[in-house]
């Protein structure tokens, strides 16, 4: 478990550097998009009007409120990454993107992506939205505004973290890790409870 | 001093729906607390220190905890000694929670089932929910807010077992719920369980259930000893906080039952984040209004 603070964008090198059980703090820039925007990119064939080359992509749930020309924060968290779980390996490989911060993990295919173009999975504290807006310094850009909530906000973020390496470039998955765990301690809590004999 | 009204209902509505958003409750920051100290999972006890900073930047600089706004819900209690119209304080509701939503403002987390239309107002066809219930005793109108988060909600199960099925059945309903939703209800929270009832409320059973301070045990035995043996068990699993492993998955759970039908052995589950917000207020006659938890 190695503590890492890292500047965007990423490359590929660094990414494959980094293994489950990390912390990582980001400084730079990070692009957060959820549902509707990745429908919108992938489903209805829009093209990502913004590059993603090296930058993480945060799974976002942003309450913002417009003051002129700029986007103002009230509060910002993250929301459930399985959701968009089949949308992240074309983010990986069509558009270079080479984190992804969410809560609650991806499936297995997300995972080979990330082995194959080296890339990981950050896992963020939800329901820490405080800390997260506070480390969120600034709202910069935000890309197809129609969609919001659910646009893609390019965010400024100063020591953004620690974020926890949950899924790595070398076929780890801390999430997966935990859950077989679970499944292997079950009879012996149903034994307990006394649920079988 | 004032007198009471329905407007102050509806201020008092408004206020508790900013106030459940941004304040914790003393308990469950004590429950977090203790919980940090008994985890040795070193991952698990950098996501309890994260959540620590977030919980004190809200107090420090009047944050909201968490960006979900929730479905609103408010349980009523209304005092025998206090007679009110319930038509009136159901309307006062509706409209606190459209105001907190627009004028604070912050995100409005409902919507349309079919059409997804959302007004931007937290309320619509069927909400704010409210429960009612009625107290003989007192002389004020008692309201809890909590603002449920989806992620957390999402998770929640109910099933109808047959007698034959008997307790265990019941039991390991419970723990298989806790352990299929892994990091997705924002853990170590509150698991709220229902037994018993119709399949209806049997579900509010458990929503009450989270309703109540972390660690107040039901006040008959068998309960509150089922209550322990479940916080055991689950604490046992190693699923630990957002799923990623550690000592701690759950911060108490807390059971409500009701007498059922002799053919049926309901239960249910209702999961709650760590991030288990709730506000309360009494309002009195003479216009007073006590907030708490």
């Amino acid at each position: 478990m190695a503590s890492y603070t890292l500047n965007t964008p990423f490359d590929e090198k660094l990414m494959r550097s980094l293994h489950v059980r990390d912390l990582v703090t980001i400084n730079g820039h990070i692009f957060g998009m959820r549902d509707k925007t990745m429908i919108h990119c992938f489903d209805k064939g829009n093209e990502l009007p913004v590059s993603l080359d090296g930058f993480p992509i945060l799974h976002t749930a942003p309450s913002l409120k417009k003051a002129g020309d700029r986007w103002e924060k009230i509060i910002i968290g993250t929301t459930t990454s399985t959701r968009m779980d089949r949308f992240s390996p074309p983010l990986m490989e069509k558009y270079g993107a080479r984190a992804i911060i969410g809560k609650s993990g991806l499936y297995q295919g997300s995972l080979e992506a990330m082995q194959r173009f080296g890339a990981c999975y950050l896992a963020i504290v939800g329901g820490a939205a405080a800390i997260e807006t506070t480390q969120i310094e600034e709202v910069e850009e935000v890309y197809w505004p129609q969609l919001h909530p659910e646009a893609i906000y390019k965010f400024r973020v100063k020591d953004f973290g620690p974020l926890i390496v949950a899924m790595d470039s070398h076929g780890n998955n801390l999430y997966a890790d935990v859950r077989a765990k679970v499944q292997e301690k079950l009879p012996e809590i149903y034994r307990k409870c006394k649920i079988s004999e | 001093m004032g007198k009471f009204s329905y407007q102050l209902v509806e201020d008092v509505a408004k206020e508790l729906y900013i106030r459940a958003l941004k304040i914790l409750p003393p308990d469950v920051k004590e429950a977090l607390r203790r919980a940090y100290e008994r985890e040795t999972n070193p991952t698990a006890r950098t996501i309890f220190e994260t959540i620590f900073k977030s919980i004190e930047l809200c107090d420090t600089k009047d944050m909201i905890i968490c960006q979900d706004t929730g479905l609103p819900i408010y349980m009523v209690e209304i005092g025998g000694r206090f007679p009110i119209d319930g038509a009136k304080v159901k309307a006062a509701l509706a409209e606190g929670a459209k105001r907190a939503t627009l004028e604070h403002p912050f995100r409005g987390s409902s919507l349309h089932p079919v059409t997804r239309d959302n007004p931007q107002t937290s309320i619509g066809e069927g909400l704010p929910i409210i429960y009612w219930d009625f107290n003989s005793e007192a002389d004020y109108l008692d309201i809890l807010m909590i603002p449920k988060g989806s992620g957390s909600e999402n998770m929640s199960a109910m099933k109808m077992f047959t007698p034959a099925e008997g307790l265990r059945a019941v039991k390991k309903f419970i723990i298989d719920t806790v352990a299929a939703s892994g990091g997705n209800p924002c853990p170590p929270g509150i698991i709220g369980v229902g037994i018993g009832g119709t399949s209806d409320l049997v579900t509010a059973l458990a929503k009450k259930a989270i309703a109540r301070p972390v660690g107040s045990r039901n006040p008959d035995p068998s309960f509150a000893a089922m209550e322990e043996e479940l916080e055991e068990a689950i604490n046992s699993m190693g699923s630990g906080p957002m799923g990623l492993g550690g000592d701690i998955t759950t911060l108490a759970v807390h059971i409500e039952w009701a007498y059922t039908h002799i053919t049926q052995n309901p239960v249910a589950v209702n999961t709650q984040c760590w991030a288990a917000r709730r506000a309360r207020a009494k309002i009195r006659a003479d216009g007073r209004v006590e907030y708490g938890f």
